[in-house]
């Protein structure tokens, strides 16, 4: 089929062209307290073709795979192509890469999530359900995301790659309400989404970390975490509202990796700096003259971010992108310092590379691939320091786990974020817990108020599912790790209002 | 070709319950051929034409549900996709709440399918962004954009003897008129069933005027201001509200609509007034399908009046267990304004700020409907009655429920598309007090 496609478009004037065949399995389970709402298998199988006829890109898709089908698909791409290129300014310039002939990868997963029982998922989720319930809850809707991506993946190159890819994400929504007041909280779980299968749900004691909650490694015990989820949602209703002002914010991994990914992850994306996302996503403060200069401090010297599409466990991690480069790992910030960006095949030759950091993604066999967002990742501080080595030296501070409300500007200076659990620090000491948090910064000044790390026994993944991006919009999975940091003075406000 | 007439999507449809043994079985089928184009740096970008099909099969034995999707259409993949449904229904435990499939139902025709939307070419959709590329590089601005037009059908069939099929297109344009410099940014964007309606030239325009006169932003100081919100900036607040009108949530306690001792907003006045909305499949400016996703037939919808909560959404299961009627989320919805147009409300503000847009709308407290998010793409400064300057961006946090109380003014209805949600309405520009920003951005 995949070489029907390529002969297809080289014999209409292609000069490149690369065929992706996908079958794209997910599974969700969906239930509310005592519950199962939903069980639902999705299956879908087709063809992307994109070609470069004229120096311009042309795309074609089509779910029809008999023969004739896939040709006219190629077909419609070469002249989308042709009619496009008299609207370009300069042909597509690919970075040279060599065919790898026929390869494969597969994610190392111990335990294939779809071939776990239904009834042992929804056990499990109405088991959670039910430790919330007795925990004093008043809700819980909890889900069971499993993904199994299998992608095939040719090429004028001369490669002949084949890939099988799987992610799950187990989590829930606790809430409770204070019937007299009318007032309600909730607490999200603190999984995090994996590359990973089953396994990350079989709980062991070395991947727990204890304090003020439970945090999780590369395992995940969701009894656990709902039972003080539940007790947690009832002190958060009861919590102080919080004295907006300049805090020292010690942020958990399971909060951080949003702030990572909303403030790194997206402006050094180089399809955003050259203005590529200019319509809808935005475009980025990291531009080409701050990378040029090589002494842009992003943020303090003791600041490393890594890209990396071969991290194991990681919602990213592929053996080859989607344009059939091999992937591996780069340094983006250095001791502070911006010195790289995240480019596909057309985009390496504009920072002098002459090969592609392999961050060419499409989200489905339907989508066109374009650059995404890696794995982008905080390294661990160097030195030796836990949790409460951090929380030891504040004086006047906020301890924050788990995502909340986000939102940054178009061009990821100005965010604003939310958590799941704030607990006050007064001279060192962790104290009770705080409501109506939200800390809004400027990229640059809140990296360089990183003033520590903790060590690399603390380092942990967080991610989403759903980075979207492009027009028309395209989700992507991408993990984030870190270690617990510390960044002082950030300016908090209260986000508590009345209605009436 | 994705696209089935009735006759075909029902012979197909019928198919499908044929292989079924469940106790009851609906089948939801989709296809869409769409085309885009996308450009930016003045010069197109990607740009594709992908044709798809979805058929999702719903099995019930008893309460017990499963659901099943494929997009391959031969005999063998249709008999697989019912008998998986039907093993994920049997797996399943039992939901009580599951409520058995509509029987037949009566719908009206639609008006959501235009022919000349449905022949668009390759050519047609690059002499539209030529067009554009155009006006971007005779005011000297850089150019972003996105084309899209789709044309789709949905059927659906169930073995309660339920049938129905509808065909529609849609076109989307976008786009962002930057100054060479990037010191300046503007947007506009049109959404609409015929492709006739839309004129590249005229919505490049106004993104390149805004773009041009939002350059050499001054900053001001955050905090409270009166605000004249654009429709396209409006929407993406005031959509919070439909979004978050289901009665289960308010009537358990977890919903900005839920009030003390179990009760609610619903028959109470939340907003101010003046403020009126309804949902009306029928508005000719709004074309929508005539049913949901679930069957139930669309219908015209008051959702508030003077101010007043009319109607909440009830899912079937939660409208039985309440005994009152099941309303679907609303779908084509007008919010009434008044008669002066936005340079009249600007005429009117002694000293205000314009808003053209907002940007990476969340909800920080479900609570309130708080929500943040920034101004983007143009933000001016007004004083008796003029604009004076464009001003550097702000991050706000505010409720739409709280603004709809602090309402100044509306001015004249216009149709509106959210960039947020892709959904169009018909709003008016609005004049709010003491509109809160919290914070300076520095992003063009």
């Amino acid at each position: 089929m995949a070489d029907v496609a390529l002969n297809a478009a080289r014999s209409k004037g292609a000069s490149y062209t690369d065929v992706r065949i996908g079958r794209y399995l997910n599974q969700y389970l969906i239930t509310r307290e005592d519950k199962v709402e939903n069980v639902v298998n999705t299956e879908s199988y087709g063809m992307g073709i994109r070609v470069i006829a004229n120096g311009g890109w042309g795309f074609a898709a089509t779910d029809r795979m008999d023969n004739d089908s896939i040709a006219k698909a190629a077909e419609l791409a070469v002249s989308i192509a042709k009619e496009n290129s008299r609207l370009l300014t300069e042909p597509v310039k690919l970075a040279p890469q060599r065919g790898y002939g026929e390869v494969s990868w597969k994610a190392p997963i111990e335990k294939n999530a779809f071939e776990v029982p239904i009834k042992e998922k929804a056990d499990l989720l109405l088991s959670v359900n039910d430790a919330a319930m007795k925990g004093g809850a008043d809700f819980i809707n909890s889900f069971l995301f499993t993904v199994n991506e299998q992608k095939y993946f040719a090429s004028t190159d001369g490669s002949y790659i084949d890939q099988d890819i799987h992610r799950i994400w187990p989590t829930f929504i606790i809430t409770k309400i204070d019937h007299a007041s009318g007032k309600f909280e909730t607490r999200n779980a603190l999984s995090a989404p994996m590359g990973m299968g089953y396994e990350y749900l079989d709980a062991r004691p070395q991947d727990k970390i204890k304090g003020v909650t439970t945090l999780y490694k590369e395992r995940y015990d969701m009894l656990e975490d709902a039972r003080l989820g539940a007790a947690q949602v009832a002190e958060k209703l009861k919590a102080k509202s919080v004295e907006p002002g300049k805090y020292d914010l010690i942020l958990d991994p399971s909060h951080l990796w949003l702030t990572i990914h909303e403030s790194t992850g997206h402006p050094t994306e180089l399809d955003r700096v050259l203005g590529y996302e200019a319509n809808f996503a935005g475009t980025s403060f990291l531009t080409l003259d701050k990378w040029e200069s090589k002494k842009f401090t992003y943020g303090s010297n003791i600041v490393n971010i890594v890209a990396d599409k071969s991290q194991k466990g990681s919602l990213g991690a592929v053996g080859y992108d989607d344009e059939g480069v091999q992937c591996g790992r780069w340094d983006i910030i250095k001791d502070g310092v911006l010195v790289n960006y995240q480019t596909i095949r057309d985009q390496a030759h504009i920072l002098g590379l002459n090969a592609s950091q392999g961050c060419c993604y499409a989200d489905n066999w339907s989508s066109v691939q374009f650059q995404r967002m890696p794995n982008i990742s905080l390294l661990p501080g160097k030195e030796k320091k836990s949790i409460d080595d951090l929380i030891k030296g504040v004086e006047k501070g906020i301890y924050i786990i788990g995502d909340g409300s986000f939102s940054i500007d178009q061009q990821r200076y100005n965010f604003q974020f939310g958590g799941q659990l704030y607990y006050e620090i007064k001279n060192g000491q962790i104290g009770g817990m705080l409501k109506d948090v939200a800390y809004q910064s400027n990229t640059q000044e809140f990296w360089n108020a990183c003033v520590g790390i903790a060590d690399e026994s603390d380092y942990r993944l967080g991610g989403s599912f759903f980075d979207g991006k492009g027009q028309p919009m395209q989700t992507s999975a991408v993990s984030h790790g870190s270690s617990t940091a510390r960044f002082s003075g950030v300016n908090v406000i209260n986000t508590a209002r009345k209605l009436g | 070709m994705a696209i089935l007439t009735k006759d075909e999507a029902q012979a197909l449809l019928k198919k499908v319950l044929s292989y079924s043994k469940a106790d009851e079985c609906e089948a939801n089928l989709t296809g869409t051929n769409t085309g885009n184009i996308r450009y930016a740096r003045n010069a197109v970008s990607t740009s594709g034409g992908v044709s798809q099909t979805n058929l999702v099969v719903s099995s019930a034995f008893g309460k017990k549900l499963g659901v099943a999707t494929i997009n391959e259409l031969d005999d063998a993949s249709l008999e697989k996709v019912v008998r998986r449904a039907e093993e994920l229904a049997q797996l399943a435990p039992e939901n009580p709440e599951f409520v058995p499939f509509l029987g037949p139902q009566k719908y009206k025709d639609s008006i959501t399918y235009v022919p000349a939307t449905a022949a668009i070419t390759p050519k047609m959709r690059a002499d539209a962004v030529s067009q554009s590329l155009q006006v971007a590089k005779d005011g000297k601005t850089v150019a972003a954009g996105f084309l899209q037009d789709t044309i789709g059908y949905a059927a659906m069939m169930n073995t309660k003897g339920l049938f129905a099929y509808n065909t529609y297109t849609n076109v989307n344009f976008s786009v962002t008129a930057r100054t060479e410099d990037g010191k300046g940014s503007g947007y506009a964007t049109r959404g609409y069933n015929d492709i006739t309606k839309l004129d590249t030239k005229s919505v490049t325009k106004i993104a390149t005027d805004k773009g041009l006169k939002s350059a050499k932003a001054q900053a001001i100081e955050p905090g409270k201001y009166t605000v004249i919100l654009e429709p396209a900036a409006a929407a993406v607040l005031i959509e919070n509200i439909f979004f978050g009108m289901d009665a289960r949530q308010a009537d358990e306690g977890r919903s900005f609509l839920s009030k003390p001792g179990g009760k609610t907003s619903l028959g109470e006045k939340l907003v101010d007034e003046r403020v009126t909305i309804y949902s009306d499949p029928w508005n000719p400016e709004l074309p929508t399908s005539p049913w949901t996703g679930d069957g139930r037939p669309q219908e015209k919808v008051s959702w508030i009046e003077k101010g007043v909560v009319k109607n909440l959404t009830y899912s079937r299961f939660w409208a039985e267990k309440k005994g009152v009627k099941a309303i679907p989320q609303p779908d084509a919805i007008v919010m009434e304004g008044g008669t002066k147009s936005l340079e009249e409300l600007i005429k009117g503000t002694k000293k205000g700020i314009l808003v053209t847009r907002l940007w990476y709308i969340r909800n920080v407290d479900p609570q309130t409907l708080l929500l943040t998010g920034l101004t983007r793409d143009g933000t001016f400064y007004i004083e008796n009655g003029v604009i004076k300057f464009p001003i550097k961006n702000f991050r706000f946090n505010e409720s739409p429920v709280i603004m709809l109380n602090n309402l100044e003014e509306l001015g004249k209805v216009e149709r509106t598309v959210s960039v947020e949600s892709n959904a169009n309405y018909l709003l008016p520009p609005m004049k709010i007090r003491d509109f809160t920003f919290t914070s300076l951005s520095d992003a063009v």
